[in-house]
């Protein structure tokens, strides 16, 4: 089954979920499949690989055994050591990371990674949101306080405050990237405490839909389209795009050009996308919403935008300061905006 | 034929029989555990193949590429070597309380807790203290924080009669969750943004390859850490008397041996196995410790020891061959489509096999020398 003309092309899932996860797996094998219906590609795809140095034999088998030669490591984990010690290793194969932050002089030139302005789509949510819900608490369940993970929360309570200031989110993190368990009882706990709109940032949103859906919470989706889960009560979601992605790196590859190293793209650059709106979003909100989008679809949006103060009443972006999606400040952001009901410790 | 001759004959059968049966005797007690576990891996494998037919592939197809990638080059063996090396410790957590008769499955606890304890121990002597003794340093912080973790099972067992096999299970949740907590809170490298881990250690402290070989010094250590478990377990009075006390508690109790201690001492050896090789993790591969370090290891390691009947020997080649069948996973769901959770029903299967052929220990006659028809 090795290919023996063109492109060899390697994709290799998440530690934890599968592909059918509706979810970040998911959200990777849809933009792999889109690469199959390339000329010349090969596509061999390993799932659930644990971030230890069997990544970084997965890698190898992947070139010695199947002649891979531009490899997508798409958990966090994969990136450094793993990845990294693999690139000195072979420094003919290309290899591009998601969710990664290469960097120039420190990471070496036949590695990159590539990911999202994810929070864009958060935004969105938060907007229908705040047009659904009656009882102005909005609930969000997430895996662990990290920068990708905040930046999610906090745009998600903006686009929801744009609508209506007095709205709030309360936030639970259960600690890991899929807990089945702790996602439905966190669920379960934000309904309890009156939340009537549920999102999330965990690998699988499959529990949070199906359990805020059981309850007759609105739930807003992520990673992937949720929707033939709760079909009544999905208002939208915030989809990858990974195919445009990838498709974009393996024509390059074919053509022989040089594959970018730090790639990022939001709405607008076609890496991130929106579900179709539910039938639960109210008229007002369906303008309003695609508004929004399609300023967002120009570039000129800024989702954090000055002053914005944190949830223990700091101001973290001054009155003067906009950011851009792009901004690398909001790489490493620490906290939750006021409105977030949660602690980040 | 003269009486003379005729008695002279049957002397020397006697003598040729007191000569070759003792040698037959003992293959004959050799060969039970050998050919029972050699035979249980076959059922096992033969029960896998119908459960790989009715999916609809080939067995023989799926076998083959389990060579090849575990096995079939010098590449793939060192792949399976390599997984091989962290299970050697954990299998060792298992392996050395089952002696006593303890069932502790929570060695995931002390791997975690292990790398975590190392990370923190070599922070303070990085670039003051040579690497060796930065490297003996985070080796002597895992093993402790490893044994004293799981010795708490065995003390619970032993002083207070908690089950130790849902203590230690349990014990590991908490463990995880500590260093969960350790890694995104005081020990947290603030430059790890999107996975929180501890300050990395410069690559010149990090534990080198075997020379010739691309698999890291744990699997050496596994191996040294399995001759001396045999030694203690096999030829020390100390381990003579834990395996009196595993055998019948009360007679050991009766007969004046320390049981309590013999408990405590064996897990907490068990636990800094697991330290030890939570330590590696961290000084041969990951360079931090983070949430990887919960890669499963130990509770593959339980798999190991039961494979390998508790005897610190017999877990080398297991995990070898573990390592291998680990190793061959991915090449079978990229070749043959097949679910990453195929091999995990192969090793189910086989620890169901054998767990089950335990049954057939003392059962035939060929394998008992007791048993057998005297001779004249």
């Amino acid at each position: 089954m090795k290919s023996n003309q063109g492109l060899n092309f390697d994709h290799f899932g998440c530690q934890t979920a599968y592909k059918d996860d509706y979810g970040y797996n998911q959200a990777h094998a849809e933009g792999a499949a889109a690469l199959k219906a390339l000329p010349g590609v090969t596509i061999v795809e390993e799932e659930n690989v644990p971030e230890t140095v069997d990544v970084q034999k997965t890698m190898e088998s992947m070139i010695n055994l199947d002649g891979a030669t531009l490899i997508f490591p798409t958990s966090f984990g994969y990136f450094d050591p793993h990845m990294l010690a693999m690139a000195a290793k072979y420094p003919d194969v290309q290899f591009r990371h998601c969710g990664g932050l290469w960097q120039e002089g420190k990471n070496p030139a036949n590695t990159g990674s590539y990911f999202g302005y994810i929070f864009q789509g958060q935004y969105l949510n938060g907007v229908a949101a705040g047009y659904t819900s009656k009882s102005k608490k909005l609930g969000f369940v997430a895996a662990k306080p990290i920068p990708q993970v905040l930046q999610n929360i906090n745009a998600f309570l903006l686009g929801a405050r744009s609508v209506d200031p007095s709205i709030t989110c309360q936030v639970i993190f259960t600690g890991e990237w899929s807990l089945a368990v702790k996602e439905a009882e966190a669920t379960n706990a934000l309904i309890d405490q009156g939340a009537d709109v549920i999102t999330c940032h965990v690998d699988s949103p499959k529990v949070v839909v199906e359990t805020a859906a059981g309850r007759g919470a609105f739930v807003c989706g992520y990673h992937a389209n949720q929707s033939p889960l709760a079909p009544e009560k999905y208002l939208t979601g915030a989809e990858w795009a990974w195919g445009n992605v990838y498709t974009d790196f393996v024509k390059k590859a074919q053509a022989g050009e040089k594959l970018g190293n730090f790639v990022r793209g939001g709405l607008k650059d076609g890496f991130v996308k929106m579900s179709p709106l539910g039938p639960a979003v109210p008229a007002e909100g369906r303008t309003k919403f695609d508004a929004t989008l399609d300023e967002m679809m120009t570039g000129k949006f800024s989702v954090f935008k000055g002053p914005i103060k944190d949830n223990k009443g700091n101001v973290v972006v001054t009155p003067d300061k906009s950011y851009a999606e792009d901004a690398i400040e909001l790489e490493s952001m620490a906290y939750l905006v006021e409105g977030v009901v949660g602690s980040t410790a | 034929m003269t009486v003379e001759a005729n008695t002279s004959a049957i002397a020397i059968a006697s003598q040729q029989a007191s000569v070759v049966r003792p040698i037959l005797e003992w293959v004959a007690r050799g060969a039970e555990p050998v050919v029972i576990s050699c035979g249980a891996i076959l059922i096992g494998l033969a029960l896998f193949s119908i459960f790989i037919l009715v999916l609809g592939k080939s067995p023989a197809a799926l076998f083959q590429l389990m060579y090849t990638g575990g096995f079939g080059s010098w590449f793939s063996i060192q792949n399976s070597l390599s997984r091989a090396a962290p299970l050697l410790l954990t299998a060792l957590c298992v392996a050395l309380p089952a002696r006593l008769g303890l069932v502790i499955i929570g060695g995931e606890g002390a791997v975690v807790l292990g790398g975590v304890a190392a990370a923190a121990a070599a922070l303070p002597f990085v670039g003051t203290l040579p690497a060796f003794l930065v490297l003996l340093l985070m080796a002597a912080a895992a093993m402790l924080v490893g044994g004293i973790w799981i010795g708490l099972a065995g003390f619970l067992r032993h002083y207070r009669g908690v089950n130790e096999t849902i203590s230690s299970l349990l014990l590991a949740y908490i463990a995880i969750a500590l260093m969960n907590q350790f890694v995104e809170g005081p020990l947290r490298d603030p430059a790890s943004l999107n996975k929180p881990s501890t300050t990395p250690l410069p690559a010149e402290y990090m534990l080198g390859k075997i020379p010739g070989m691309d698999v890291h010094w744990g699997l050496a250590i596994g191996v040294v850490a399995c001759i001396i478990s045999w030694v203690l377990i096999e030829v020390t009075s100390y381990g003579f008397a834990a395996r009196i006390a595993g055998g019948n508690v009360r007679a050991a109790q009766i007969q004046g041996l320390p049981v309590g201690r013999l408990i405590v001492g064996f897990t907490a050896i068990a636990g800094s196995f697991a330290g030890l090789a939570g330590m590696i993790e961290v000084a041969a591969i990951q360079g931090s410790a983070n949430a990887s370090l919960a890669a499963g290891y130990g509770y593959t390691g339980i798999l190991v020891a039961f494979l390998a009947r508790h005897n610190p020997l017999a877990i080398i080649p297991v995990a070898i061959l573990l390592g291998g069948i680990d190793a061959s996973g991915g090449l079978i769901q990229r070749r043959m489509a097949l679910p990453d959770a195929t091999v995990l029903v192969l090793q189910g299967t086989l620890f169901v096999v054998i767990l089950f052929c335990e049954t057939f220990y003392g059962r035939f006659k060929i394998f008992n020398p007791d048993l057998w028809k005297r001779s004249p």
